[in-house]
């Protein structure tokens, strides 16, 4: 939060993840995942989803705990909560279905360096109460999943011409293969960023008023 | 961070805390493991079943067992020492339908796991499908979409030598359009390595488990 800002609402917090700062597209924060495991819509979504569990669950713990927590030692707490919690999320899953798992990977347990939720506790949820930082975990884990779907779905729709596994153009598409490959990855990602960015310039010439952030 | 220098947390506070979430943790964690066990076990049961049933088709059970120089044992307990796992398929009416195991070897990318299924009364590998493999998409992938290469895995040859300790003939992958017997697989133009690696997994994995499994033909015969 920025010094001197006034308390956000609860609809600004969780927007807050989902446009304003976007893990994706703007704060572009947990690449790995992000470019590893889109290859296919299913993909993007089960990691965006099991994340957003990650982060709002240790998000949660570590507000209920902030006026406990030395300062000293809060790192290790708060990746302790975090390996926890990506450990259930792990069982979870293979609790619901071994084909994601297998699909996910080592990216699943990946999930405990990603940045963001690190960041969240760091930034967030240490300081603030825990319905707010709920809230704001919730906003942000939709933000980051919306944020693979974005990638998973186009890179699933030309790399192998289907959606969710539903075949689009039929059996004589000829799949656009490089866009399951890594490189695909760096293509939409860089695509959807400088769409993004269009849209913030344009946005910015309109409104000649210095905004919040500068 | 202000420029006074802030009061220094006492060790025991320090500790309390990080006992604290790591009983909160540890709770936690088990309390997953012990939620979800029943369910993955099920699932892991269900993905092999599948995995059988597609390489043997109209299977309907499915029992595991460790082939070693001791003989047959169903595989409820830890793996015996130096056994091959395989897979015996049943058929509703309780016949001996088929022997599936899996083979594994390295291919372009990471290891490709293939499970392949033995008709003993023809004494040849009946189907092939793939367990596990992170080949390159619209190349190695082929070799479960390929029509052609599954053609390689209808009847191929896994014949015993006379002595039994071994294939008559290895598995042997040839070029591209150049098979003439039937214990060889033609490989996918363009990607040999993967197709390689499958007849690798397949030769290593028969040599080891057939000889010990021929003695034993009639144990799985009457099911159980």
């Amino acid at each position: 939060m920025i010094p001197g800002q006034k308390n956000p609402t609860n609809m600004e917090e969780f927007l807050e993840g989902i446009w304003k700062q976007n893990p994706v597209f703007v704060m572009v924060l947990g690449m790995c995942p992000t470019l590893a495991v889109t290859v296919s819509a299913m993909n993007a979504v089960s990691m965006g989803l099991a994340t957003t569990f990650v982060l709002v669950a240790s998000c949660l713990l570590i507000s209920l705990m902030r006026n406990i927590i030395p300062k000293e030692v809060r790192i290790a707490t708060y990746i302790l909560i975090i390996a926890t919690f990506v450990t259930v999320v792990d069982y979870l899953i293979q609790a619901i279905s071994l084909a994601v798992y297998d699909a996910l990977g080592a990216f699943i347990q990946l999930i405990v360096v990603n940045c963001i939720i690190l960041g969240r506790a760091e930034a967030h949820a240490s300081k603030t109460p825990p319905v707010k930082a709920v809230i704001n975990a919730v906003g942000m884990g939709l933000g980051f999943t919306i944020g693979l779907l974005a990638l998973g779905g186009v890179r699933e729709i030309f790399g192998a011409g289907k959606l969710f596994g539903f075949s689009l153009f039929g059996p004589d598409f000829q799949p656009w293969v490089v866009m399951v490959l890594p490189p695909g990855g760096f293509f939409v990602l860089g695509a959807w960023l400088l769409l993004f960015n269009w849209i913030d310039s344009r946005k910015a010439v309109k409104s000649p008023l210095p905004l919040g952030e500068g | 961070m202000s420029d006074a220098p802030a009061p220094i947390t006492p060790s025991a506070a320090m500790i309390r805390t990080l006992a604290l979430v790591a009983t909160i943790c540890g709770i936690l964690i088990v309390s997953a493991y012990q939620g979800t066990f029943d369910a993955v076990q099920a699932n892991k049961k269900l993905a092999l079943e599948r995995a059988v049933f597609k390489v043997i088709p109209g299977a309907a059970r499915v029992s595991e067992f460790w082939a070693s120089p001791a003989g047959l044992q169903p595989a409820a307990g830890a793996a015996s020492e130096g056994g091959v796992k395989l897979y015996a398929a049943y058929d509703p009416t309780g016949a001996l339908k088929g022997i599936a195991a899996e083979g594994a070897a390295k291919g372009y990318a990471d290891v490709v796991r293939v499970m392949y299924a033995y008709d003993p009364a023809k004494q040849a590998v009946t189907g092939l499908g793939v367990v596990s493999m992170r080949e390159t998409p619209g190349i190695g992938d082929k070799i479960y979409t390929d029509q052609a290469f599954l053609k390689n895995f209808e009847a191929l040859d896994v014949k015993l030598a006379a002595d039994g300790k071994a294939l008559a003939h290895a598995v042997k992958v040839v070029k591209h359009g150049t098979k003439q017997n039937p214990w060889e697989i033609d490989a996918i133009a363009g990607a040999t390595v993967t197709t390689k690696a499958v007849g690798r997994g397949i030769n290593e994995s028969a040599q080891r488990l057939l000889p010990l499994l021929a003695p034993h033909l009639d144990t799985l015969k009457e099911g159980k």
